[in-house]
């Protein structure tokens, strides 16, 4: 076993996994305090990560780039709610789907309109695009350590804004009951847009911090919006804990079944056999973890208490 | 009442023979977007069981129209180029058998855990099972992969020549019939009866002493079938078959179709099609960013319009 190659690859696989927290808390703060099924999220993902590249490119900063992209990416959520959530929430979930999955098309086509059907790189600046020495052999790019820093920052603050503060107190309230908020006197709809914002700059950040690594582009959003459904059906619709638990599981599992899938597989069966059959399985492997918690715990991990 | 069931058969009519009047004049593009079309109204067809009779709202279902094309395609492959000889065929009847067992099976399976959710919850797994199943095909490079698999062959069938477009769309369009007609046996029978009740209220349906979760179960394997079917025809069809067809944005549209024909409705998965294959038509004819008229228009019917199309026709 290469210990190097696998340490490497679980700071991949947490790597992975904290920028799916980022989209699915979002997500799962959405369902779980507006009861609204966003498919757009990861729509939101993606033009957090083209906007940024953009002002990266006019700024000549990738910093700068990304602290005016977080106002203007909540201002995209605000007005998402504005528009298109809100006339919904009295409606079934299947309007919400439906309405959503319009909005992805439309959002998409217009990013297509916007930058053009090639991604976009964006460049790092020299302090982030180097490696940190462990010891000899291991290197670890600053970057990705950062996005780990940043994911678990964003973690903890949403844990303590949620549990902790007059907002969170408010927010978890009005998921309780709506109506017996608003009959205290609390605008009731302006926290739930806020709600949105917050949701959506969580996953715009992810979309910022992926983008240097990946590029942005058009299908990205696409790509992780499932991924991000597999992490909150596991850890519980509407738990952030639960959350962040699923999203570092599935993150180090896709990642660590990728690449050592087949030499496991090699214990048991001939060497052609494991490299056919490695790819397809891992390819899988984060469904059939979802099958087999949901056959014992179908809510999930944690299922949250809200009503 | 009369009247409009006169509109369905001046519907069902044009449908047979607009197509090959058409292409007897010399215009064969719209025979092969007639027949496009009555395969997808099949796979709405079989969604509509689910969706519309059991309430049980499946964003999924393009997963089986991809299994019941690579059912079609692996085989064929095979027969074509080699390997596997317990696989390799172009048996049209094989086809349908390995499609209607693996669409069978893998909604059966899919469904056991599935349908022990509800809700919103329903909704993500057969979402994210259909993505396992798309990312399955994008790993087997045998089959292509991304890019997809060339089948230079079509199932053969007795006395059927399915590479003649006009017998090609003439077996969809009375597939298309058929499972009409039989998804309607179906909901009218006591088991369909059972299944409305459940959409209505499960729970006074469990105090009846009714299985809920196995008749919906059954639906669900049912419901599976039927569009793996429609994909033997739909790979028959495009002798192009990847996993592009599983995408979940597919899967989407045949929801979109569904609910806009209106459902739990005989013909609202055919107006549905109807619908979804002239828009794309004449908005991709205008502009290739035709996804963003679509999408602004799928917004508007959510927004302003429920009940779907045939909602509006019986009113």
């Amino acid at each position: 076993m290469d210990y190097t190659l696998l340490l490497i690859q679980v700071l991949n696989g947490l790597q992975l996994g904290v920028l799916l927290f980022l989209v699915a808390s979002g997500l799962t703060l959405i369902f779980g305090i507006l009861d609204f099924v966003n498919l757009a999220h990861g729509s939101i993902y993606m033009l957090g990560a083209f906007i940024c590249a953009s002002l990266t490119y006019a700024l000549d900063s990738y910093l700068f780039a990304v602290i005016l992209s977080l106002p203007v990416i909540a201002i995209i959520g605000y007005a998402f709610e504005i528009f298109l959530a809100r006339p919904l929430y009295a409606r079934d979930h299947l309007d919400h789907v439906l309405g959503t999955f319009g909005a992805i098309l439309v959002i998409d086509t217009i990013a297509h309109l916007i930058w053009g059907p090639a991604g976009i790189a964006i460049p790092l600046p020299n302090y982030l695009d180097g490696q940190i020495t462990i010891s000899e052999n291991i290197e670890i790019p600053t970057f990705r350590l950062l996005i780990i820093v940043v994911g678990l920052t964003a973690a903890f603050g949403l844990l303590w804004l949620v549990n902790f503060t007059k907002l969170g107190m408010l927010i978890r309230a009005g998921a309780s009951n709506r109506t017996m908020v608003a009959a205290l006197g609390i605008d009731i709809r302006t926290l739930f847009a806020i709600v949105f914002a917050i949701g959506a700059t969580l996953a715009g950040i992810a979309g910022m911090l992926i983008a240097p690594i990946t590029e942005a582009s058009l299908g990205m959003g696409n790509n992780i919006i499932i991924t991000a459904f597999v992490v909150i059906i596991v850890g519980g619709i509407g738990s952030v804990k639960g959350a962040f638990v699923a999203a570092l599981l599935i993150g180090l599992i896709d990642t660590l079944g990728r690449s050592f899938l087949d030499d496991l597989f090699k214990l048991f069966m001939s060497t052609g056999a494991a490299e056919n059959s490695a790819p397809a399985i891992s390819s899988m492997s984060i469904y059939l973890m979802m099958a087999l918690i949901l056959s014992f715990k179908p809510k999930g991990l944690f299922p949250p208490r809200l009503g | 009442m009369q009247f409009i069931r006169s509109f369905k058969f001046l519907i069902l009519v044009s449908l047979l023979v607009l197509p090959i009047i058409f292409n007897q004049i010399g215009m064969s593009f719209y025979l092969d977007l007639a027949t496009r079309l009555c395969i997808l109204a099949i796979a709405a067809v079989g969604l509509n069981l689910i969706l519309g009779y059991g309430g049980m709202i499946s964003f999924g279902h393009a997963a089986y129209l991809g299994l019941g094309a690579y059912a079609v395609g692996i085989p064929a492959h095979h027969w074509l180029y080699g390997g596997l000889d317990f696989l390799a065929t172009n048996n049209g009847f094989i086809h349908i058998t390995i499609a209607i067992v693996i669409s069978g099976l893998f909604a059966f399976l899919t469904g056991l855990i599935c349908l022990k959710t509800k809700g919103v919850y329903f909704i993500m797994i057969t979402m994210a099972f259909s993505q396992m199943a798309y990312y399955l095909f994008v790993s087997i490079e045998e089959y292509g992969s991304d890019d997809g698999l060339v089948i230079n062959t079509r199932s053969q069938i007795p006395l059927i020549n399915l590479d003649d477009p006009i017998q090609m769309f003439l077996v969809s369009f009375s597939s298309l019939i058929f499972f009409m007609w039989l998804v309607q046996l179906i909901t009218k029978s006591n088991f369909g009866l059972i299944l409305s009740g459940i959409k209505d209220n499960e729970a006074r349906m469990v105090s009846l002493g009714y299985n809920v979760y196995l008749h919906k179960l059954i639906a669900f394997v049912f419901s599976g079938i039927i569009c793996g079917f429609a994909g033997v025809l739909l790979g028959n069809f495009t002798t192009f078959i990847s996993p592009e067809m599983i995408d979940w944005s597919r899967s989407g549209e045949l929801m979109f179709m569904v609910i806009l024909g209106g459902v739990a409705t005989v013909m609202g998965p055919l107006f549905g099609a109807i619908v979804f294959v002239i828009l794309e038509e004449v908005l991709s004819s205008i502009t290739i960013y035709w996804h963003l008229p679509f999408g602004l228009l799928l917004i508007a019917v959510v927004l302003f319009f429920r009940g779907g199309l045939s909602s509006l026709l019986s009113k």
